[in-house]
């Protein structure tokens, strides 16, 4: 009775004592470093708090972080792969294709289709990358920009394209017009087949 | 007439008090809290976020007071009125500095006693108006260990008022300091009535007082219902005890108690053990410390920063120490508090009778 009385006055002597130090230990604040500095680990052994005032301090993260969808339009060969893969469906790809060449990638791939539409709601992304793998030409990737809160949901939706409706409009008639074209040729040529035998 | 108009304005001026207190302390425990546990606590409103209670209890004022349909609907709006009228008539008979006292009574203490243990009721009503199973645990609990922790806590307090002879409030921080018109021992045998300082506070005048002091200020952290002795609203079991279903102004009611409670009870503890409204400045020789430093003003400073300081305990263990479990929580008060307590009033009298 008597020895168990004392345990817990000694016990709660150490602990409070414990808890005393640490009042005073306040005053050294956390110094913020990456995970690549050697003495990382050894942060929680240092005295101090252990706050990290987020907005105003930020934990370095790798260069090559997975974290928000970033797409170079002027690399996109918009082959769509991105789109059919994802399993959330969170890309959505509105094409119109090119009468004639458009250009060239960086890495030398012909561009022949128009984006009119380039979205990714990134609401509905869940970070699994299989878009970024299966880009033929890298233009889609994730970047190491984590913090993204918008005030309205529809902020969430990235819009990459830079058609606007005119030029998308104008592409469209363009393509129409080629291939009425190219079915008035077609029609021509099995006319003529016909009138032939 | 004008006498009325003096009542009413100590009475606001308890209040008001009361209030202040209040957002102080809820102030003071985030940062204690934080620094204990190595985070920073409140930093954005205000400097060093010291206007956060402020922001808080504005929030707590807009807040829609819901009376929920299965409530008791009288007991339940009763309640926080009786919890924080309990509280704050304590207040009435607590002297403040030489002369400063709201209401001067002879059985000061006694009072001060009988009114705190109201707020049982006030509790209990609060938990069986709730309706809710939660509340009503918390309010039982809460009843059955405030009834247990008075027992010791009042025989502490009954070997202090053996040595000193009264129950006026006021004459117990008289004869702390020196003011006295009574001789106060050191220890029994060296006369500092007129050296004063720490040296003639009731916890030196004789060795068993120290005891008595440890046991009301344990008793009283379970009065108050902090921890670890804070089972009647232990947030990982009874969401949050008897006041889990109140919100906006009744919720701010039973905040302001429970912060005005734990200053009322360090309050009572300063008064009968720390040598209340007194310096803790012996006079020495030709340095007369004690005679400099006592006097009206110095009186409420004394008082406020003593009482502060035990408040900071109160915070200090309640960021250290772990819950009780009901069982361990009556053990401590029945098989260990309650016979020292015995001891020392049985002291207390030998101690009058042979040595005083």
């Amino acid at each position: 009775m008597i020895k168990g009385v004392l345990n817990g006055l000694t016990t709660a002597a150490k602990g409070l004592s414990l808890t005393f130090k640490h009042l005073f230990a306040s005053n050294k604040q956390r110094v913020v470093e990456s995970v690549k500095s050697d003495n990382y680990f050894e942060q929680q052994n240092a005295k101090g708090t252990n706050t990290i005032q987020y907005p105003l301090q930020e934990l370095p993260v790798p260069e090559v972080g997975r974290y928000q969808l970033d797409v170079e339009i002027d690399d996109c060969i918009v082959c769509d792969l991105c789109a059919k893969i994802c399993p959330v469906d969170c890309i959505t790809i509105d094409s119109i294709k090119a009468t004639e060449l458009i250009g060239l990638t960086s890495d030398g791939s012909p561009k022949r289709i128009h984006a009119a539409t380039f979205d990714i709601d990134m609401a509905k992304c869940m970070y699994c990358g299989l878009c970024t793998v299966v880009c033929p030409t890298e233009c889609i990737v994730m970047t190491n920009t984590y913090d993204k809160s918008v005030q309205e949901l529809d902020l969430l939706t990235y819009k990459f394209s830079d058609m606007s409706e005119e030029l998308a409009h104008e592409k469209r008639q363009v393509l129409e017009a080629q291939q009425a074209e190219k079915q008035a040729a077609k029609l021509a040529a099995m006319k003529k087949k016909e009138d032939g035998e | 007439m004008s006498l009325i108009i003096t009542y009413i304005i100590v009475a606001l001026g308890l209040f008001a008090f009361a209030g202040a207190f209040t957002l102080f302390g809820v102030y003071a425990e985030r940062k204690v809290a934080a620094f204990i546990q190595d985070r920073l606590g409140p930093t954005e409103v205000g400097k060093f976020g010291s206007l956060q209670t402020i922001a808080d209890m504005l929030k707590l004022i807009q807040k829609e007071f819901i009376t929920p349909a299965a409530a008791d609907k009288v007991l339940f709006i009763m309640a926080p009125c009786i919890i924080f009228v309990a509280v704050y008539l304590g207040f009435a008979a607590m002297p403040w500095g030489p002369g400063l006292v709201p209401v001067s009574l002879n059985i000061g203490l006694f009072y001060v006693f009988a009114i705190i243990s109201i707020e049982t009721l006030g509790i209990l009503m609060a938990g069986w108006g709730s309706n809710n199973k939660y509340s009503l645990l918390g309010a039982m609990r809460s009843v059955s260990q405030i009834i247990s922790y008075e027992i010791p806590a009042g025989f502490a307090i009954i070997a202090v008022v053996m040595i000193a002879q009264t129950l006026d409030l006021q004459q117990i921080a008289v004869q702390q300091g020196i003011l006295s018109t009574v001789t106060t021992k050191f220890l029994g045998y060296w006369d500092v009535s007129h050296v004063g300082g720490i040296l003639s506070w009731n916890i030196f005048r004789a060795p068993h007082l120290i005891i008595a002091f440890a046991i009301y200020f344990i008793a009283s952290l379970a009065e108050a219902n902090r921890a670890p002795f804070d089972i009647p609203e232990a947030e990982s079991e009874l969401v949050a005890g008897f006041h889990t279903e109140y919100t906006g102004m009744g919720f701010a009611f039973v905040f302001l108690a429970e912060y005005a409670m734990m200053f009322l009870v360090s309050m009572v503890a300063v008064m009968l053990f720390l040598g209340a409204w007194n310096t803790p400045f012996p006079n020495f020789a030709s340095f007369k410390l004690a005679n400099y430093t006592t006097g009206l003003a110095w009186g409420i400073i004394w008082v406020t920063l003593k009482t502060l300081l035990l408040v900071f305990a109160q915070m200090w263990i309640r960021w250290t120490l772990p819950r009780f479990r009901i069982d361990q929580l009556m053990n401590l008060c029945w098989k260990v508090l309650t016979p020292l307590a015995f001891l020392c009033m049985l002291i207390s009298g030998v101690w009058r009778l042979l040595l005083m």
